[in-house]
C-alpha cells in the first residue's frame, strides 16, 4: 500500500463512518456536525483527485456557509427526538431489505471489474503550472454557459420561493 | 453557439425579470398588471415558438450539445404554453377570492414554464436535470402558497421530501451512466451504448433503472404514486390544476429523450419495467379512484391511471411507428381534459368553501346547465366515450399495442378503461339525475366572462378534436419521426 492509498483509505473511512453517523445519531446537532465531517473527508478525497478548486469550494461553501446556517436552524427548532424513532422497529426490517437489495446490486455492478484501474486509468500528473480554476473558468462561461445560466435562474427561484413562503402581510 | 434558436427561453427569462420589477412597484389595486404581463409573455412566447415550428427544417443542436431544437421540443412547448395560458385564466378568480399569493403564483408559474421549456429542449443530462429542478422547485413553493392551510403545508412538505428523493435517484442514475459512457450528451449516448458489450453495459442498465425511478416519480405512476393524491388534494385547486397539466407533457418529452433517443438499444429492459409499471398504475389508479368521495382525490387517482396509459404508447413505440405518437396524443389530450376538470372544481368552489366532494356535484345540471354540460364532455373524454377526444386517444393507443403484438396488454388496458368508466360516469349521473343538496339549490355559480370563455373553449375543444382529430394526430405523428 502506497502512502497515497493510505491517505485515500483514511479519508474514505472517515467519510463513510461520519455519513452513517449523520443518520444514526439521535441528536440533530450532532448529526449536522457529522455532516460537516463528511464534507471535510470528501474534500480530502477530491484533493487526491487533483480537483483542488472543488475541494476548497466544498469546504468554503458547504462547511463554512451552508452547514453553519443549517446548524443554526437545527438549534432553533425544537426537534422531538423521541418522536423521530417512532415506528423504527416496525419499518426497520423493510428498510433493511431495501438497503440490502440496492446495496447488493450496486456492489455487484459497480466493482473493480468495471471501474478498476484497467478500464478507468487514473488521471496523469498534471504539470506544475496547471490551474484548475483556469480550466473551469474556461469552460464554465463558454461550453457550459447555458447550464450555468439555468443554475442562476434556479437560485432566483429559490429566493422568490423563500420570500413568498415566509413573508406575511401585516394584518390591518 | 447559436443564441437565436433559444429565443423563447431567453424571452421568458427577460420578461420574468421585468415582471418581478413591475410587481414590486405597482400598488395593490393594480396587481392585475402582473397577471396581464404574464399572460402576454405566454402569448408572445407561443407565437415565437409557433414561428419556429412553421419554419422548421432540420434538427439543430447548440450550446455544446445542451440544447436541441426539433419537432418534439417545439410541439411540447406549444402544448405547455397553451395549457399554462388556460390554467392561469382559471386560477385568476380562485386566487383573487382567497387572496393567496396572487402575483407569486404567476411568477412562480412562469418560472415553472421556463423550467419546462428547458426540459423540452434539453439534450444533455445536465440540462434535463436543471430544467426538472427548476420546475420542481417552483411547484413545491406553489403548493405551499396557501400559508394558513395546514393541509397545503403538509402536502408541500411531502411533495418536497419525496421529490428531492426522486431527484436524487435520477441524479445517481445519471452519474452511473456518465461513469460508464463518459458522456452526458444524449446524441452521443446512443452510439456509445450500442457499441459497448453487454457486460460493459451493466452499469448503464443500473443507471437506467435509477433514472426511470426518478422520471416515473414525476409522472406519478405506481409504485411512485404516493404523493399524487395528497398533493392534488392538499394544494389549492389553482395549483393542482397547474401540477396536473403542463408538467406531465414536459416529463413525457424528457422520458422520450432519455429512453428513445438515448438508450434505445436497451429497449428490452426498459420495456419490461414500463409494462409492469403501466399495468400496476392502470389497475391501482382506476380501482382506488372508485373508493374516493373527494373529487380532487378521485381525479388524482385517475391521473395515475392515465399516466399508465401513456406508458403503454412508449412500450409499443419500438415495435411500431404509431406508438410514440399515440402516447404524445394521449398525454396532450389528457392535459387538456385534466386542466378543464380541475378548472370546474375551481369555479364551483366559493369564497372560503371548497366544494370538492362528489356530493357537491349532485344536480349541477339544475344549477348551471352549461357548466354541467362541459363537465359531462370532460368526464366522457376521460372515460373514452366516442364523440370526445379521449376516445381517439385510447383508440390510438390500443391500435398501436395490437400492431406491436401486445394484444394481452391491449385487452388489459381495455378492461381497466371499463373499470374507470364507472367513476367518471358516476359524476355524470350525479350531475344529471340527482337533485342538488338543499342548501346549494339557491347558491348561484358565478363565472367571470373570461373564465366562462376559457372553460367553454376547453369544453368545445374536447368535442371538436373528438370529431376532427386528424390534424392534431398528424402533428403528433410528425413530431416523432
Amino acid at each position: 500500500m502506497t502512502f497515497y492509498q493510505l491517505i485515500f483509505y483514511a479519508f474514505s473511512t472517515v467519510a463513510v463512518f461520519s455519513g452513517l453517523m449523520v443518520v444514526a445519531s439521535n441528536n440533530p446537532v450532532r448529526g449536522a456536525l457529522f455532516l460537516v465531517l463528511t464534507f471535510f473527508a470528501m474534500s480530502g478525497v477530491w484533493l487526491l483527485l487533483q480537483a483542488e478548486f472543488l475541494a476548497l469550494i466544498l469546504v468554503l461553501v458547504y462547511v463554512g456557509a451552508v452547514m453553519t446556517l443549517f446548524l443554526f436552524v437545527v438549534m432553533m427548532l425544537r426537534v422531538n427526538v423521541v418522536g423521530m424513532f417512532e415506528g423504527f422497529v416496525r419499518y426497520f426490517p423493510l428498510a433493511l431489505f431495501v438497503i440490502m437489495v440496492i446495496a447488493g446490486i450496486s456492489i455487484m455492478v459497480i466493482g473493480p471489474a468495471r471501474f478498476g484501474l484497467l478500464s478507468m486509468p487514473a488521471p496523469g500528473i498534471k504539470p506544475d503550472d496547471f490551474s484548475n480554476i483556469k480550466e473551469i473558468g474556461m469552460v464554465l462561461y463558454t461550453d457550459y454557459a447555458y447550464p450555468f445560466e439555468i443554475s442562476a435562474v434556479m437560485l432566483l427561484t429559490a429566493i422568490i420561493a423563500a420570500i413568498s413562503l415566509s413573508h406575511r402581510k401585516t394584518k390591518k | 453557439m447559436n443564441f437565436t434558436i433559444a429565443i423563447p427561453e431567453i424571452f421568458v427569462l427577460s420578461m420574468l425579470c421585468l415582471i418581478l420589477l413591475v410587481d414590486i412597484f405597482t400598488p395593490v389595486r393594480f396587481k392585475i398588471a402582473t397577471y396581464l404581463l404574464v399572460q402576454l409573455t405566454l402569448v408572445l412566447t407561443f407565437l415565437c415558438v409557433l414561428t419556429q415550428y412553421l419554419n422548421y427544417s432540420n434538427q439543430i443542436i447548440t450550446f455544446n450539445g445542451a440544447y436541441v431544437l426539433d419537432k418534439l421540443a417545439l410541439l411540447t412547448k406549444l402544448f405547455l404554453l397553451v395549457t399554462t395560458f388556460f390554467v392561469f385564466i382559471y386560477a385568476f378568480d380562485y386566487l383573487r377570492k382567497r387572496n393567496i399569493g396572487r402575483s407569486e403564483y404567476y411568477i412562480l408559474g412562469l418560472l415553472a414554464v421556463l423550467g419546462m421549456q428547458i426540459m423540452a429542449s434539453a439534450y444533455s443530462f445536465l440540462t434535463i436535470y436543471l430544467g426538472l429542478e427548476l420546475l420542481s422547485l417552483s411547484l413545491y413553493a406553489m403548493v405551499a402558497l396557501d400559508k394558513d392551510s395546514a393541509r397545503a403545508t403538509e402536502a408541500a412538505m411531502k411533495y418536497f421530501v419525496m421529490g428531492a428523493l426522486a431527484t436524487g435517484l435520477l441524479l445517481y442514475g445519471m452519474s452511473m451512466v456518465y461513469g460508464a459512457t463518459r458522456t452526458i450528451d444524449i446524441s452521443q449516448l446512443g452510439d456509445i451504448v450500442n457499441l459497448a458489450t453487454r457486460n460493459e453495459n451493466m452499469v448503464v442498465l443500473l443507471g437506467l433503472i435509477f433514472m426511470l425511478a426518478g422520471l416515473l416519480f414525476k409522472f406519478g405512476v405506481v409504485p411512485f404514486h404516493m404523493w399524487v393524491p395528497d398533493v392534488y388534494d392538499g394544494a389549492p385547486t389553482s395549483v393542482t390544476l397547474f401540477i396536473a397539466s403542463a408538467p406531465k407533457v414536459a416529463a413525457f418529452c424528457v422520458t422520450m429523450r432519455i429512453l428513445v433517443e438515448g438508450l434505445s438499444s436497451m429497449q428490452i429492459e426498459w420495456q419490461f419495467i414500463l409494462v409492469c409499471v403501466a399495468v400496476l398504475s392502470m389497475f391501482g389508479g382506476n380501482v382506488l379512484a372508485i373508493a374516493q368521495s373527494n373529487i380532487k382525490r378521485m381525479l388524482a387517482y385517475s391521473s395515475i391511471a392515465h399516466m399508465g396509459y401513456v406508458l403503454l404508447g412508449i412500450i409499443a413505440g419500438p415495435d411500431t411507428v404509431e406508438g410514440y405518437s399515440a402516447a404524445m396524443f394521449y398525454i396532450a389530450t389528457y392535459v387538456l381534459v385534466a386542466a378543464g376538470a380541475f378548472a370546474v372544481i375551481a369555479i364551483m368552489s366559493d369564497e372560503g368553501v371548497e366544494l370538492d366532494k362528489l356530493e357537491d356535484y349532485r344536480g349541477l345540471n339544475a344549477r348551471n346547465p352549461w357548466l354541467a354540460f362541459i363537465m359531462l364532455l370532460l368526464m366522457f373524454s376521460m372515460a373514452g366515450v366516442p364523440p370526445t377526444v379521449g376516445f381517439f386517444a385510447k383508440l390510438g393507443l390500443l391500435q398501436a399495442l395490437v400492431e406491436a403484438n401486445y394484444i394481452w396488454l391491449a385487452a388489459l388496458a381495455l378492461v381497466f378503461a371499463i373499470i374507470g368508466a364507472y367513476y367518471y360516469l358516476r359524476i355524470v349521473m350525479l350531475m344529471y339525475f340527482e337533485e342538488p343538496r338543499a342548501e346549494l339549490v339557491k347558491v348561484k355559480i358565478t363565472m367571470r366572462p373570461g373564465i366562462l370563455a376559457a372553460i367553454s373553449v376547453n369544453g368545445i375543444a374536447v368535442l371538436w378534436f373528438g370529431l376532427l382529430p386528424s390534424s392534431w394526430i398528424d402533428m403528433c405523428r410528425l413530431s416523432m419521426v
